[in-house]
C-alpha cells in the first residue's frame, strides 16, 4: 500500500476552483480526502512550503518517435522528459515509423508503454493508411486497441471529401479527430512563416492562409456533421479568430496552442538557427498576441507542447535542410508561467487549467484533476525556481530546444503518476 | 589613409550587416585595383602561396569565372569545387565539406549555395573567410557592391538621393536584397517594380518604393535594374508565362521612352534577350551591362583581399 502526504503546499486545482495552502493526500494511486491515524504513520511525507501542487499536466500532442527512430527519442525517455517537465499524462501522435494505422502498430506501441513508460502514455490511431491521406485507417478497430484519438500526426488529409468521411466515420465511435491545419498546395518548400522575416532572410514562406483555410474546413466539416475536430498548434491570428466564430455558433471545435506559439516571433529566426525551424511556423507579435487573448477568452481550450525531438546532427544544417520541430515537454511549464502568468496575462490557476483538466476533457479521460477519487496524477513546481536549460539536464534523447543555455523561471520539484513516484527518477 | 585597418570581418556573408563606411572601404579598394587594370602586368602579388577554394555547390558560371579571374589576378591558386559533381560533397554535409577543405589548408572559401543562411552558417563552422557568392534567395553582396560601385561611376560618387528601380522577379532574387541594402545605406531611393506575385508589398518595410505600373516604377529613375525571369523557378505560380511578362513588363524600345534621357540601364546577367530586356536596348549607349562585369572583378579583388589581410592579421595576433 502506498501512502503519500503531500503538506503545506498551494493546492491547486482549476476543475475543483480549489486554490488554497493545505494537504494533499493519496492512496494506492488515487486521491483521497483524508488519511487516518494509521495511514498518516504509513505515510510518505513531502514538504511542499512555498511550492505549487496541482494535477499532473495533460499533453495532447507529443512525438516519442518510437518505433522507428529511437535515436530521437524513444517511449522510455520521452515519458521522463514529460514527467521531468510536469506531465502524468501525455497523447503520443500517430507519425512514427511504422504508423500507427494498424491494430498491430497499436498493439506494439502499448506494449512498449506497459513495459518502458514512466507516466501515462496514450497512443492515437491514423485517420488515413500510411498517413498519406488517400483512403481511411480501420478507425474503429484503431479505437479498440487502444488510440484514444484519431489524427494524421503531421500530416493535414488534403482530400476534404476523405476528410469528411473520415470525421464523420469517426464521430460514430465517439473519437475526436486532431488536425494538423495546412493547406500544403501553399506551403510546398516553404520553411518558415511569409512576411517580412521571410523577405528579409529570403527563406520562403507559409502563408497564414494556408492554416486559415484547413482551420475554416475542419469548422465547416464539425458543423455539418456533428463531428468533433481538434485543431492542433494554432499559430494563426485569423484562425483564433474563425475558431471564435464557430465556438459561439456552438461547432464542437476545440484547438490548443504551443508554448513556443505563445511566446516567440518569427524574428527569432533573424540568425537561421534552425531549432527555431517549427511548422506552423512561429508567426508575428500580432498573431502571438491573437493567440494570447484566444487563451484569456477560451477560444484556444488549452496549452500542447508539439514536442517533436530532433538529434542535434539533423538540425544542425542549412536552414532549408534541418527537419521542423522542437523539443517542448521539459520546458512547457517555464516558458509558460514566464510568457503568461510572470506577465500577468493569465493567473497561475488559469495557465494550470490550460494544462490539466481541460485538455483532459477534450479527450474525455478521467484525468487533470485533484478530485478525492481520482488518479493521483500530482505536480508539484516552484514557480520562482531558476533553472538553467542545457543538453546536460534534458531528459529527453534530443537537445533541439530553442531555450538551450538560457535561464528559465519555474521549476518541477515532483510529478506522482497514479501515486507513483516518476519524477525525481529513481536511477 | 589606410583602408585595410578598418576593414573588421572575417568574412563578407552579405551587405545587410555592413555600415555604410564599410562599403566606402571596399569602393576605395576596388578603385585602386582598377587603377592596376590597364597595366601591362596585370598580377598582383597580394595572395601569394594562398589558395582560394571556389565551392560551387549550385551552378553558376558567371559569378565563378569572375571570382576566379580576381582570385588569380591577386597571384591565388585557385581550386575549384563543383557541388553536383564533386564525389567530396556526395552525401556530405556542408559542415563536413567545409571542414575537409579547411583541413587542405585553403585560405579562404568562396561559396555559391542553393540554403539562404547557408553562408552565414559556414562561417561559423570554420576559421578561414567565407564569401558569399549567392545564398539562396538571401544575399549576393559582391554583386550588389559592383552594381553600386558601376552606379557611382556614372551617377557620381554619392548616390544620396538617385532613384533605382529594380524590375522583376524581386521575391527570389538575392541580386535584389542585396542592393536593396546597399542603396539604403547609400542613402538612394529605391523602387521595386514588376508583378504583385513576385514583388510583395511587404518589401516597404525595407525603406524601398513598390510600384507595380511600369510607366510609374520607370518615370524617375536614374538607374533601372533589370532581373532575370526564370519561370521554371516559379513554378509556373507566380505568374502565367514569359510572354506575359514580356508584354507586362519587359524594357523595350516604347518604354525606354518613358525613362529620363540619361538612365542608364542595368542587369547582372545572364539576359533574357526580348523577355525582361529587349535585345536592341541590352547594347544599347543606356546599358552599362559589360562594365558591370569588369568591375566585379576589381570588386571582388577588394573583397578578397580586405578579408584575406583581416584573416592573416588576426592569426598572427
Ligand atoms: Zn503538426
Ligand atoms: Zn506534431
Amino acid at each position: 500500500m502506498s501512502i503519500h502526504w503531500i503538506k503545506n503546499g498551494r493546492i491547486i486545482d482549476p476543475a475543483n476552483q480549489r486554490d488554497a495552502v493545505g494537504d494533499l493526500f493519496t492512496v494506492d494511486g488515487k486521491i483521497v480526502d483524508s488519511l487516518s491515524e494509521s495511514q498518516k504513520q504509513e505515510a510518505k511525507v513531502f514538504d511542499a512550503d512555498g511550492l505549487v501542487v496541482c494535477p499532473g499536466f495533460v499533453d495532447l500532442h507529443c512525438h516519442l518517435r518510437e518505433p522507428g527512430d529511437r535515436h530521437k527519442e524513444t517511449i522510455k525517455s520521452g515519458s521522463r522528459a514529460a514527467a521531468k517537465g510536469g506531465f502524468t499524462t501525455v497523447v503520443a501522435m500517430s507519425n512514427t515509423k511504422p504508423p500507427t494505422d494498424t491494430v498491430g502498430a497499436i498493439r506494439q506501441v502499448v506494449d512498449v508503454i506497459d513495459r518502458d513508460a514512466v507516466i501515462n502514455v496514450l497512443p492515437t490511431g491514423c485517420l488515413t493508411q500510411n498517413r498519406d491521406g488517400k483512403a481511411l485507417a480501420p478507425i474503429g478497430s484503431l479505437k479498440s486497441a487502444g488510440a484514444v484519438a484519431i489524427t494524421d500526426g503531421g500530416h493535414c488529409v488534403q482530400n476534404h471529401e476523405l476528410m469528411r468521411r473520415g470525421v464523420e466515420y469517426a464521430a460514430m465511435f465517439g473519437l475526436v479527430v486532431m488536425d494538423h491545419c495546412e493547406d500544403v498546395t501553399q506551403t510546398d518548400g516553404c520553411v518558415m512563416n511569409e512576411g517580412v522575416w521571410s523577405l528579409r532572410l529570403g527563406l520562403r514562406g507559409m502563408p497564414r492562409a494556408a492554416e486559415d483555410i484547413m482551420v475554416s474546413r475542419n469548422v465547416i466539416f464539425a458543423a455539418h456533421y456533428g463531428a468533433h475536430i481538434h485543431l492542433q498548434h494554432i499559430s494563426s491570428g485569423y484562425s483564433v479568430d474563425i475558431i471564435r466564430r464557430a465556438k459561439e455558433r456552438g461547432i464542437k471545435i476545440t484547438a490548443e496552442a504551443t508554448p513556443h506559439h505563445l511566446s516567440l516571433t518569427e524574428a527569432s529566426l533573424k540568425d537561421y538557427s534552425t531549432h527555431f525551424k517549427v511548422v506552423p511556423p512561429l508567426r508575428t507579435e500580432k498573431d502571438r498576441q491573437a493567440l494570447i487573448e484566444g487563451l484569456q477568452d477560451g477560444t484556444i481550450d488549452c496549452i500542447a507542447t508539439a514536442h517533436a525531438p530532433h538529434t542535434e546532427i539533423e538540425k544542425d544544417k542549412e536552414f532549408d535542410f534541418a527537419p521542423f520541430g522542437m523539443n517542448g515537454l521539459e520546458t512547457a511549464l517555464s516558458v509558460c508561467l514566464d510568457t503568461l502568468v510572470h506577465n500577468e496575462l493569465l493567473t497561475l490557476p488559469q495557465l494550470i487549467a490550460c494544462m490539466t483538466h481541460k485538455p483532459a476533457g477534450i479527450l474525455g479521460l478521467d484525468r487533470g484533476t485533484l478530485s478525492s477519487g481520482a488518479p493521483a496524477d500530482i505536480t508539484i513546481f516552484d514557480p520562482e525556481e531558476n533553472w538553467v536549460v542545457s543538453r546536460d539536464n534534458l531528459a529527453s534523447l534530443s537537445h533541439n530546444s530553442p531555450w538551450l543555455g538560457l535561464t528559465l523561471r519555474g521549476k518541477v520539484r515532483a510529478t506522482y503518476s497514479e501515486g507513483e513516484l516518476a519524477y525525481p527518477f529513481a536511477d | 589613409m589606410s583602408t585595410e585597418a578598418e576593414w573588421k570581418r572575417k568574412d563578407l556573408v552579405g551587405i545587410e550587416e555592413l555600415s555604410r563606411e564599410e562599403l566606402e572601404i571596399i569602393y576605395a579598394k576596388a578603385e585602386e585595383f582598377k587603377a592596376t587594370l590597364n597595366r601591362s602586368q596585370r598580377k598582383l602579388p597580394t595572395l601569394r602561396g594562398s589558395t582560394v577554394v571556389n565551392l560551387f555547390m549550385e551552378p553558376s558560371t558567371r559569378t565563378r569565372l569572375a571570382f576566379e579571374v580576381a582570385a588569380t589576378r591577386l597571384s591565388a591558386d585557385v581550386l575549384t569545387v563543383s557541388g553536383n559533381a564533386s564525389s567530396l560533397v556526395k552525401g556530405e554535409s556542408l559542415r563536413d565539406t567545409a571542414k575537409n577543405i579547411e583541413a587542405l589548408s585553403a585560405d579562404i572559401i568562396i561559396m555559391r549555395h542553393s540554403a539562404a543562411g547557408a553562408a552565414r552558417y559556414l562561417s561559423r563552422q570554420i576559421d578561414i573567410p567565407v564569401i558569399n557568392a549567392g545564398d539562396g534567395a538571401h544575399e549576393h553582396p559582391t554583386q550588389a557592391l559592383l552594381d553600386t560601385f558601376t552606379m557611382r561611376e556614372k551617377l557620381g560618387k554619392d548616390l544620396t538621393g538617385k532613384k533605382v528601380t529594380i524590375l522583376g522577379d524581386i521575391l527570389f532574387s538575392r541580386v535584389a536584397r542585396s542592393n536593396i541594402w546597399a542603396l539604403r545605406k547609400l542613402g538612394a531611393e529605391v523602387t521595386l517594380g514588376g508583378p504583385s506575385t513576385l514583388v510583395p508589398k511587404d518589401f516597404e518595410h525595407f525603406g524601398v518604393k513598390v510600384i507595380h505600373d511600369l510607366r510609374e516604377a520607370l518615370a524617375e529613375a536614374d538607374a533601372v535594374m533589370l532581373l532575370r525571369i526564370q519561370h521554371e523557378r516559379q513554378s509556373s505560380t507566380h505568374f502565367p508565362s514569359l510572354g506575359e511578362y514580356t508584354s507586362m513588363f519587359g524594357l523595350n524600345e516604347k518604354r525606354e521612352s518613358w525613362l529620363k534621357k540619361d538612365a542608364i540601364i542595368m542587369h547582372p546577367g545572364p539576359i533574357n534577350r526580348g523577355v525582361e530586356l529587349d535585345s536592341k536596348l541590352a547594347d544599347s549607349g543606356r546599358s552599362v551591362i559589360l562594365e558591370q562585369v569588369t568591375n566585379g572583378i576589381v570588386v571582388r579583388m577588394a573583397v578578397l583581399y580586405l578579408c584575406a589581410s583581416y584573416a592573416a592579421q588576426h592569426r598572427s595576433a
